[in-house]
Order: C-alpha cells, then structure tokens, then sequence
C-alpha cells in the first residue's frame, strides 16, 4: 500500500493486483462512459440539443404511445430531442465538474501548503478565511457569486472553485503540519533550499495522494451544486444543455404527467454522483487509511 | 470557564467581521455595484442618488465602515421587488423555513438514529449493509431530486399530497422528506461509529460483566452516550439545514427564506440575495458558538478543566 | 489441596481466527487450572501471554472472532461452556465477577455512582431502587468510601483515581460472587494507594469467603496477596503452583527469569537482568516448545515437540522438557541463573 511519504513503487504483480481488490469496476464504467459520451458528443447525438420543432414538443419515450424511434427518448417543452440534450449535459457536467474540482484542488491545496508550512501570520489569515467561508453554506455563496459576476460556463467553474478550495486547504494543511516534522523536509532545510523549493519539491508530491482522494470525493459534491444552480437558473446559461437545467425545465410538465422529463435527466446526475463517490470511497480507503476520517 | 467563553466569543466577532468583508467585497470589488444595487431600468438620476447614498466614490473603507454600521442597525435595504426592508421580509419568511428545518430534522433523527444503532448493533451483518447502501443513497441523490421524485409519485401518480404551497401538514411532508432525506443519511453515519465506540469502551465491558441483559447494555449504557455528538451535529445541522433548503423551498413553493433567495436572484433583486446570504452566514456562526457554550456549561467535564 | 475447586479448567484452548479463516491466533492453548473457595490465583505473564483473554474466556465474553475449539471450564461443578447466552448472564456478576484496569473507563459517566453500583442488584435480585441504593451505600462504605451517602448521587468524575477502583470493587462483590477475577487492577493506582486497596481486597476476601483471581504482571503482588500462582507464556501455563513454592525454587526457565528479573536491594548486582528476544507470535509460533527461541536452557527436543505439563515438587506443575522424566539432565539449568 502506498505510504503518505515517498510512494513505494508497486514493484511486483501481486502488489498490483492486491492494489486493485475490491475495484469498484461499475462506478468506473459509468464515469469513463460517460466521459465518453461528453467527448464524443456531438457524433453520438441523433439531434441537435439547441434546436427543435414546436410541433413536436412533449413526445414522450419511444417505447410509450405517441412515441417514435426518432426520438428514443422523447421531446421536451420547445421540441428539443432529450436524448441529445442528455448527451450534450453530459459534456457540460463533465466539464464544470472536473474542471471545478481541479480549480479547487489547486487553489485549496497551494493555500493549504503555505498555511501549513510557514505558519504564523499566514497561517492565521489564510485559516480565518477558510474557517469563515466554511461557515458559508456552498450552494448559498455560489449562488450569491453568480448573482454578482453573471451565470457563464467559465463563471461557474471559477465559483465552484472559490466556494469549494476551502475543504482542501484544511486537510492539506493538516497534512503539511506533520510532514514537516518528518526527516527528508528537516534534511532539505539544512541543505539550504529555499522555502519555495522544499514546498514544491518535498511536501507537494506527499500531499497529491490526499488531494486526489478529496478530488473524488469532492466531485459528486461539485456536480450536485452545479446542477443546483442550474436547476435554480443561475447555472450554465441556456440554451445549453445542462442536466440540471433540464431538470427545472421539466418540472413544468411534471404535473401533467411528462415524466421523462425530470426522470431522465435526474437519473442521470444520480449516476454520475454515485460512480463518483463510490470511486471516491475506494480511493479513500486504498490510497490511505488514515484519511478514513474524511 | 469564563475565559474559554470569552475566547470564543472573540472568535465569532472575528468570523462575523470576515464574514461582512467577504461579502463587501465581494460585492464591491469583483461585481459591479452600479448595476447590482440599483433597480434594474432605473434612469440616470436614479444611479446618481444611489451612487450618493452609498458613497460609491469614497474610499473603500468609508464605504465598508457605513456598510456596517447600516447592517448593526439593521437596515439592509430595500427590496426592489417587494418595496419593503429586506429585514423585515427575511424575517417574517424565516419561522416558515425553521418549520420546515424541524420537520425535516425530526425526520432525519427518527430515520436516522435507529438505523445508525441498528447498523452498529449488528456490525458487519445485512441491517449494517443496508445502512451503508441508504447512507450512499443519501449522499448522492440531490435533495431537489427526492422532491420531485416524490412529486410525481405523491402528487402525480397517486394525488395524496399537494405539490406545493404551504398551509397544512399535507403540505409539510414531501419537503421535509426532501430535505431530511442527506441528513438522515448523515445522522446515520454518526450513530453508527459513535455507537462503534461506545460499544468498544470499557464501561460497556463492565456493563456486560455485570450480567446485564443486552437489550440494557445498549439501550441505557451505550444509548445516551452515543448520542452525544449527534445532537451536537444535529444542532449545527439545523441551521444549516434552513440555508440550503432553497432547493427544496423552490421545488415545492414553499415561502421560506430559501425561496427568498431564489426570488431574489430570478428578480435581480440584489439586496435580498444580499441580506439572506449574510444573514445565513451570521446565523450559522452565532448558532455555532452558542452551542460551544451550552456545552461549556453543561459538560461538568469541560466546566472543571478550563 | 483436597478441598473441591470453586473453578477447575480443563484443557481450554481460545484461539481468534481471522475473518477469511486463515490466521489463527492461539491466544489460550492448553490450559489447565483450579482455584478452591476462598483462595487466590495469581496469573502472571507478559502482555500477550493470554491472561487477559483467559478471564474473558471464563466469563464467555469473547469478541466475536474468538472459539474455544476445546476444553471445559467448570465452575462449581457446572460446565460453563455448556451453558446458553441467558444462563451465562445470570453467572456473570452474581456468581463470577470482573474488576478492569482502568477504572475511570470502566464507570459510565453519564450515570451516578449509586445506579451503577445498584444496577446489578437490582437486575440480578430484582431489587427495589430504594433497598438497592440502601445496599449500595453499605457497599461503598464497606470498600472505605468516606461520606457514602453523598457519593450515591455523583458523577464518576468527582471522584479520584483510588475512589473509582474501590467503587469498581463494590460492584465486584455487590451480588456476592463466590469468584473475583482482577485484572491488573493496581496498574493504574498510585503506588501509595496500590498497597492501601490489595489490602482492602484482601478484608473483602475473609470476609465474603471470596475467591480471588489476580491478574498481574507485578510479582510484588502476587508474592504478598496469592496462595498459587500460574505464569503464562504465549497462551499456555507453564508453571503453576504454590506461590511460596515457586518463588523458593522455580522450575520452568521462563518463571526463573521472570523472578531474576526483579531487583533486589540486597543483590549487588549493578545491571538489571532481562529476558533476551521479544514475546512470539501467536499466529506462527515455531514446532516445539514456544519459549525456546529465549530459553538458555533450551536443548534439543525442545525445539521438537511441545512439552506436556509434568507433576513438579509440592503440588506444582511444570511445562518443560527438563522436568519431564528422564530429561538426562533433569533440573538443572545454567548456573549463569
């Protein structure tokens, strides 16, 4: 099993595939199809998701009465082909999500091992700050920096990010406070790096393990936000196609009985946070026990 | 004791004074204050007052200082939609999302602290599986997901419970569930490793030895101080529940603060999105150190150390 | 030792087993004691040599990895390990009772002095409240407890460290067990309270004709406060007898070391002796005799077979290939010892 410090290589077959009990195979097939489906998006969509025919709106799925292999699973309010629009949400959760993960990763951890490392007045600042957005729910303060910057793809992922580093930077500092402690940082100390240098060099590589496992984790949190958002019309702005959007589309004709509307799209964001936090969960255990806390 | 309290009382000052700043500048620096503060098709002799009344051209900290001191004396402005203090619409919105808060907490607990000791109980058998599957579910299905799951079957499907709107018990049910449901799931968790080790300490050992039955071990012994930090969690957890709640506000109509806020940003009305994320966030911190000091005065252990 | 034993066991082995069945742990292996009304049993041994698992074992309170894959244990006459969970609930504090080391853990903090001390009264006699809290003041005053009436009503942390160990052996004796086990019960007392509280479990001894089962690894203890003794080593006895007895002349090599091992203010020696090599492990303990990887008297057949436990002087029992018969060399051991 990898160690916090330097990362044991897995030297032979039997620590590989010891590494690899209890693969969680399905979360992974779903996350990696539809990684897939969002890149190849545009051929796999029979529609385009932006566009359709008032005549044919509320068609419900091919397989209900009124339905048409045309439109496997259905129509919504403006026409619009959901199974395109589900494919083109896909590219749009995919992205926001991962790359709002990274935004935070990177923000929370660098805060993380500055805080951690030089301590003192840096340290208290920058751990006031954490601990005051903490108090912040996230879905209220994103919701707050949209109203402020104005919903686009790139705002959301930078607000994710800045409403989400914070939970990084608490762990990665703890993290830092203990490596510093260890012989090989002390060692560089007295070599006479610089601080610079030990940070990036020494306590960055030891930390990537807890940050990768506080990405997956991480992830289905961001994906269930930014389709809040969208869901509450402060998301990625229309007309693309996100799930959540979707979502606060289709609850208009939830009423009258459009179930595939909210249904599908739904399901859709439950599958991804799923796969994510079941992966995040073997990840966690994995890579190491000790943050069996999170 | 005293000095513990103090010293935490200074903390939240300190978090509250961050809190504002944060929100300041946020709001100053980053967006564009013309357009967010004042009404959306206002002329320029509008956005000249306003630039007057709240010192946009004076320097930052002027404009801080005035910032607060309008917050302490509880103006927060005007709500372009409603033309009342925004104050006075949170808080005549917030014993609605309270309500809403404890049903779904009530919920959660009943659900959750049975399943948490059952699952701990029986440590490594099916009743912990399944806790562990229900604890997953809870995790990942958004709360707005449940709501309208719950509205197609209950509203749609079988028209036993209204769909949205306030006013009844009828009303209440599908929200709370909504909203309980990632609590739930979270208060099961709880139990179930706060329960874990209760039931490895040594005076549960003892219990045993005594010859008492299980069913007393657990129930008297284990039971009450397993439940420590979840009521601990719980409290937090209600606050907090009051401010996320503006999914499920919106989903199913309900005239909480939750969907204050989510009127407030559908109608560019930006003081009231203002005002509930600050006083959302103050909320939280101040809920935060009154429980630290119940528990300051409570804990015989904590009252004789400090 | 013509008196029947309160508690006789018989070949009682307990091992732990891993979840997928391959490790095993031979925690107890073999053993065999017993114990008359009224005397006191000192077990002695290092950590991990099965004390600790041994009295669980009696009490039937194993974790759940734990079997008894052999043996019988039973105490006035009755096997124990035939007995169901209920049963075995109505032995275990009216008839068997168990003091813990730490005392501060061993009480419940949420719950006063007096439930505690009550609640086995009550469920074990089915005792009002009032005549159980009546005898629970008795109780603390008998175990020296001063202001008993005032204790009743307070928490377990108002109380100091040697006030929490006296009132865990009130509840010890509170249903009048005929047996007492102690484990390590002075480990975390004071030294100056340590002597004050052997003493008050000995009084409880005479006067409730009790039975005592010390567990230690403190041989100042055992000398003053046990009749027999039994050393353990990686789960099995390998000595056991009459305290004075063994402490005059010990015949297993391990029991040797351990009492050479104790400084004395009237050796000249100026180094401790310790024992060479670290306990063994009990999942893969080597053929033969577990001790001989340490043992300076080790000789060939004991690192072949596992010696049986032999008839010694004076009502003593030894584990060891130089006690068995026709050893050659008998008794004797390097006169390094």
């Amino acid at each position: 099993m990898a160690m916090r410090s330097e990362a044991v290589p897995l030297s032979s077959r039997a620590d590989l595939v010891r590494g690899l009990e209890g693969f969680p195979l399905l979360p992974m097939a779903i996350l990696v199809g539809i990684g897939v489906v969002a890149m190849f998006a545009g051929v796999l969509a029979p529609h385009d998701p932006e566009v359709g025919s008032l005549a044919l709106r509320f068609r419900p799925p091919a397989w209900q009465a009124g339905g048409s292999i045309d439109h496997l699973l259905g129509t919504d309010h403006l026409g619009r082909d959901v199974l395109s629009r589900l494919i083109f949400g896909a590219r749009v959760s995919m992205v926001v999500g991962f790359t709002a993960v990274m935004v935070a990763g990177a923000i929370g951890t660098a805060l993380g091992i500055v805080s951690g490392y030089l301590g003192g007045w840096v340290d208290q600042v920058i751990m006031r700050v954490t601990d005051t957005w903490l108090a912040l729910p996230a879905l209220t303060f994103a919701i707050f920096l949209t109203a402020i910057v104005g919903p686009s793809e790139m705002n959301i992922v930078i607000i994710l990010g800045a409403v989400y580093w914070t939970r990084y930077a608490r762990v990665i500092r703890g993290e830092v406070l203990s490596l510093k402690q260890r012989e090989f940082v002390r060692l560089a100390i007295v070599a006479g790096c610089s601080k610079v240098t030990i940070m990036r060099r020494h306590i960055l590589p030891n930390v990537l393990n807890s940050a990768i496992v506080l990405g997956t984790l991480m992830l289905g949190v961001v994906i269930v936000t930014e389709a809040s958002l969208s869901f509450l019309g402060v998301g990625v702005p229309p007309p693309k196609p996100a799930w959540g959007l979707m979502l606060a589309d289709g609850k208009k004709g939830l009423m009258v009985g459009y179930w595939w509307l909210t249904v599908l799209p739904g399901s859709c964001i439950m599958l991804m946070v799923l796969s994510a936090n079941l992966l995040g969960d073997w990840l966690r255990v994995k890579l190491d026990p000790q943050l069996r806390q999170l | 004791m005293t000095r513990y309290i103090t010293r935490r009382i200074a903390y939240s000052l300190l978090s509250l004074f961050l809190l504002s700043l944060t929100i300041f500048l946020f709001v100053r620096v980053t967006g564009d204050p013309t357009t967010l503060l004042v009404e959306p098709g206002a002329s320029q002799a509008d956005i000249d007052a306003m630039r007057e009344r709240f010192g946009l051209d004076r320097p930052i900290w002027v404009q801080y200082a005035s910032f607060v001191q309008s917050i302490v004396y509880g103006d927060f402005g005007q709500s372009f939609y409603y033309r009342t203090p925004v104050l006075e619409l949170y808080l005549s919105r917030l014993p609605n999302s309270l309500l809403l808060a404890l049903a779904a907490m009530a919920f959660s607990l009943l659900i959750g602290v049975p399943s948490g000791i059952l699952a701990a109980v029986r440590v490594g058998r099916f009743w912990d599986r399944a806790g562990k599957v229900f604890s997953l579910l809870g995790l990942s299905l958004p709360s707005f997901w449940v709501g309208l799951v719950l509205i197609l079957f209950f509203s749609v499907y079988l028209e036993w419970l209204p769909s949205s709107g306030s006013g009844s018990v009828w009303h209440l049910l599908m929200p709370a569930f909504a909203l309980g449901w990632y609590f739930a799931a979270a208060h099961m968790r709880l139990t179930r490793s706060s329960m874990l080790e209760v039931l490895g300490s040594d005076y549960i050992k003892l219990a045993r030895l005594k010859g008492l039955p299980e069913s007393l071990v657990i129930a008297k012994h284990a039971f009450k101080n397993a439940l420590i930090p979840v009521l601990t969690l719980a409290g937090i957890n209600l606050v907090i529940m009051i401010n996320v709640a503006v999914v499920v506000e919106t989903v199913f109509a309900w005239p909480g603060i939750g969907r204050l806020l989510y009127e407030g940003i559908t109608f560019r009305d930006f003081p009231v999105v203002q005002a509930v994320v600050l006083l959302g966030g103050a909320m939280i911190v101040i809920v935060n150190l009154l429980i630290d000091i119940l528990y300051a005065v409570i804990d015989p252990r904590i009252r004789l150390e400090a | 030792m013509s008196t029947r034993a309160l508690l006789e066991l018989q070949n009682l082995s307990t091992h732990y087993v891993s979840a997928k069945g391959t490790r095993v742990v031979r925690a107890v292996e073999d053993v065999s004691l017993r114990i008359a009304a009224g005397e006191t049993l000192g077990i002695v041994g290092e950590s991990g040599s099965g004390k600790s698992t041994l009295a669980l074992s009696i009490l039937r309170l194993l974790p759940p990895a734990a079997r008894i894959p052999s043996g019988r244990m039973l105490f006035e006459g009755e096997d124990l390990l035939q007995k169901s969970d209920a049963e075995m609930r109505r032995v275990r504090g009216k008839r068997i009772a168990m003091i813990l080391q730490d005392p501060m853990a061993s009480l419940n903090p949420l719950f006063t002095i007096g439930d505690q001390v009550a609640e086995p009264i009550r469920v074990h006699e089915g005792a009002t409240r009032a005549s159980a809290w009546a005898r629970a003041r008795d109780l603390l005053k008998a175990v020296r407890i001063p202001s008993p009436q005032a204790r009743l009503s307070q928490h377990p942390h108002e109380m100091s460290g040697g006030m929490r160990q006296r009132i865990v052996g009130a509840i010890g004796i509170s249903c009048e067990p005929r047996l007492l086990i102690a484990d390590e019960p002075t480990t975390s007392l004071d030294l100056t309270i340590q002597a004050q509280y052997l003493n008050l479990l000995r009084e409880l001894q005479r006067a409730h004709g009790l039975a005592l089962i010390f567990i230690t690894h403190n041989l100042g203890i055992v000398a003053k406060m046990c009749d027999q003794l039994a050393v353990m080593y990686a789960g099995r006895v390998v000595e056991q007898g009459p305290v004075r007895q063994i402490f005059k002349a010990p015949a297993h090599p391990y029991t040797r070391a351990l009492l050479s091992s104790i400084p004395r203010m009237s050796d000249g020696r100026q180094r401790l002796t310790a024992i060479d090599g670290q306990p063994p492990d009990l999942s893969a303990l080597p053929p033969g005799c577990a001790f001989a990887p340490r043992c300076p008297s080790a000789f060939a057949p004991c690192r072949e077979a596992e010696p049986p436990e032999v008839a010694g002087v004076a009502n003593s029992r030894v584990r060891c290939w130089l006690a068995a018969p026709g050893a050659g060399r008998g008794n004797a051991g390097n006169g390094a010892l």
